[in-house]
């Protein structure tokens, strides 16, 4: 069993003169949570849109499982069970959730391109759907087209959406972004029951959400990965706390 | 039976949405309302038949996977060209006339999507319309083959089966269409009711997504474009064989904006919207015209923007949403 999930080595991005990832060496254990924290414009979000391939990095690797995926596209490595959720919502307005992690379930299942069955008939990738939302509690709500679901649920479809992709690593780009506190606990609870094979990945303002779902915390400033370690240790760091936590948080 | 609503199987919800309902059985019971009521206009009844298969070709690029053309008569072109060369030069009989003219616009289809599944947005509008334009000064420059701006001359269709020819009245034009519309028509609903229907929706409702859910979105659309391209092919042939000869307006920029007005008259995105929009188009060309030929535009101009205005889901959107608050009220 390679003990490695998921592993940039030198993994740089410039955006013109502005360097939004500097050398990035990230290494992520099999079955780890951990959490991805640094100010607004730290290039949090770009270190996903480059380790999922919607961006090109300008140099370095990016490996998942062992295999190098720097130049697979970004639905290739979905395949390979790399999946990300979007900060901002970037669900089908007009599928029912449903009809979407159905989709999702169809495209892992390589189905989704069949035109002579009927969409009923796939049983199998039906039930898998609708298990996967109500594990997420959308059981009920599933037939409500998404536009017109409550916010809080439509930051579960993005979980629901990238779990029906059976990812080996998730990366979660702020699941509760926008969600009132009392809700964002649902969220992460949810976060904290999935599967303990599933590596994640996860960027959050909220230090006390880090501190009681993250095992290892990356800080990231400037582009560039400021300080690793575990919550005690980023909780002590005088110069983290200088940058970052001394400051008050953003949303 | 339990007090409690029973929550929904998510399957028999999907069967649900699959099920023919009996407003699309009356639909075409009612296609046959013209042998009976206009006699008259048998010929015109063939045209909108034909041209709503066409509308209905462009509603799986455009309405169910949001891939805008401009340049969708190439393939009705491509089709009846086919169908009135091969029944020139001596192959006359439709049905077969009708596959490899489908077969030929698939090609081509398939061809042109591997350009037009790398761009989207005006760039996109740009290249298909630009292949229309193409391929219409092709087709006016070979006169050889096409007759150019004379029209395509001496075509020989035999009849139906061997048993039915081509009358004058349009009685055998409007069955012939009237039945190949209807198998397309089922074809299609078949499609957009199959997993990759839902993919189409996918694509439209969320580019983004696609890939971040494991979609090879390309591969998706260089699919669809294909079977869009083949089933206009087979509407270009219906009317190369019902009429009896090709004019280079079955290849025109004119008849891919006619087409897409009709579709976003009746509704985009839903399986009658073209059909629907090829009626009203036609019938209110037919009668239009007859007041005043040459300004008919006029009144279609102003038709298009009432409906996108007030209906922006076409007529059929309109429709549904009528009947879901009268529903609701009571």
């Amino acid at each position: 069993m390679s003990s490695i999930a998921l592993a940039t080595r030198g993994l740089v991005k410039n955006f013109g003169s502005l360097t939004v990832a500097r050398d990035i060496e990230i290494t992520l254990p099999t079955g780890v949570r951990y959490a991805l924290i640094g100010p607004n414009g730290a290039g949090k979000t770009t270190l996903i849109n480059l380790m999922t391939g919607m961006l090109p990095p300008d140099g370095g690797q990016i490996m998942l499982g062992g295999e190098d995926v720097t130049v697979l596209k970004p639905e290739e490595r979905v395949r390979r069970g790399l999946a990300r959720t979007f900060q901002i919502n970037t669900l089908f307005p007009g599928l029912n959730a449903l009809e979407a992690v159905t989709l999702a379930v169809c495209e892992r299942r390589q189905i989704a391109g069949t035109f002579w069955s009927r969409l009923s008939s796939e049983r199998d990738a039906i039930e898998e759907a609708y298990d996967i939302l109500k594990r997420l509690r959308l059981g009920d709500s599933c037939y409500q087209p998404t536009r017109e679901l409550p916010y809080g649920r439509q930051r579960l479809l993005e979980i629901a959406l990238a779990l029906a992709s059976r990812p080996k690593v998730l990366l979660l780009d702020e699941p509760a972004a926008g969600v009132p506190l009392e809700e964002s606990g649902d969220i992460f609870e949810a976060v904290a029951e999935l599967s303990g094979d599933i590596t994640v990945l996860f960027i959050e303002h909220d230090m006390q959400v880090v501190f009681r779902f993250a095992s290892h915390i990356i800080v990231m400033v400037g582009g560039a990965i400021f300080a690793q370690g575990s919550p005690q240790e980023i909780a002590a760091d005088p110069r983290v706390r200088e940058v970052y936590l001394g400051k008050r948080h953003h949303g | 039976m339990s007090i409690a609503t029973p929550t929904q199987n998510p399957q028999s919800y999907l069967a649900a949405q699959e099920r023919w309902r009996p407003v699309e059985i009356v639909f075409w019971l009612a296609a046959l309302l013209p042998f009976v009521l206009f006699p008259d206009y048998l010929t015109l009844a063939s045209q909108i038949a034909i041209t709503g298969l066409f509308a209905l070709s462009l509603d799986l690029i455009l309405g169910y996977a949001g891939i805008v053309s401009l340049g969708h008569a190439a393939f009705f072109g491509i089709g009846a060209y086919t169908a009135g060369v091969l029944t020139k030069y001596g192959w006359g009989e439709p049905i077969t006339g009708l596959l490899i003219s489908a077969a030929v616009a698939a090609l081509a289809g398939y061809l042109s999507s591997l350009v037009i599944a790398r761009f989207r947005h005006l760039a996109l509008i740009m290249i298909t319309l630009g292949l229309g334009l193409l391929l219409h000064e092709i087709a006016n420059s070979a006169h050889w083959l096409t007759g150019g701006s004379d029209g395509l001359q001496g075509m020989q269709v035999w009849p139906l089966l061997g048993m039915f020819k081509f009358d004058l009245y349009g009685y055998t034009a409007y069955t012939y269409s009237l039945i190949v519309l209807l198998i397309v028509f089922v074809m299609a609903r078949r499609l957009i009711h199959s997993p990759f229907g839902l993919a189409l929706r996918g694509i439209r409702e969320n580019w983004t997504r696609m890939p971040a859910i494991g979609a090879n979105r390309q591969a998706h659309i260089r699919k669809i474009y294909t079977i869009a391209a083949a089933m206009a092919g087979v509407a270009g042939a219906l009317l190369a064989q019902t009429v009896g000869t090709v004019s280079l307006e079955a290849i025109s920029f004119g008849r891919s904006a006619d087409v897409l007005v009709m579709l976003v008259l009746g509704g985009a995105g839903r399986l009658y919207g073209g059909i629907v929009g090829a009626m009203i188009f036609m019938i209110a060309r037919d009668q239009f015209s007859g007041i005043a030929p040459q300004y008919w535009y006029f009144w279609i101009g102003l038709l298009l923007i009432a409906v996108v205005m007030l209906l922006p889901n076409g007529v059929l959107g309109g429709l549904s949403a009528l009947i879901n608050r009268w529903r609701s009220r009571s």
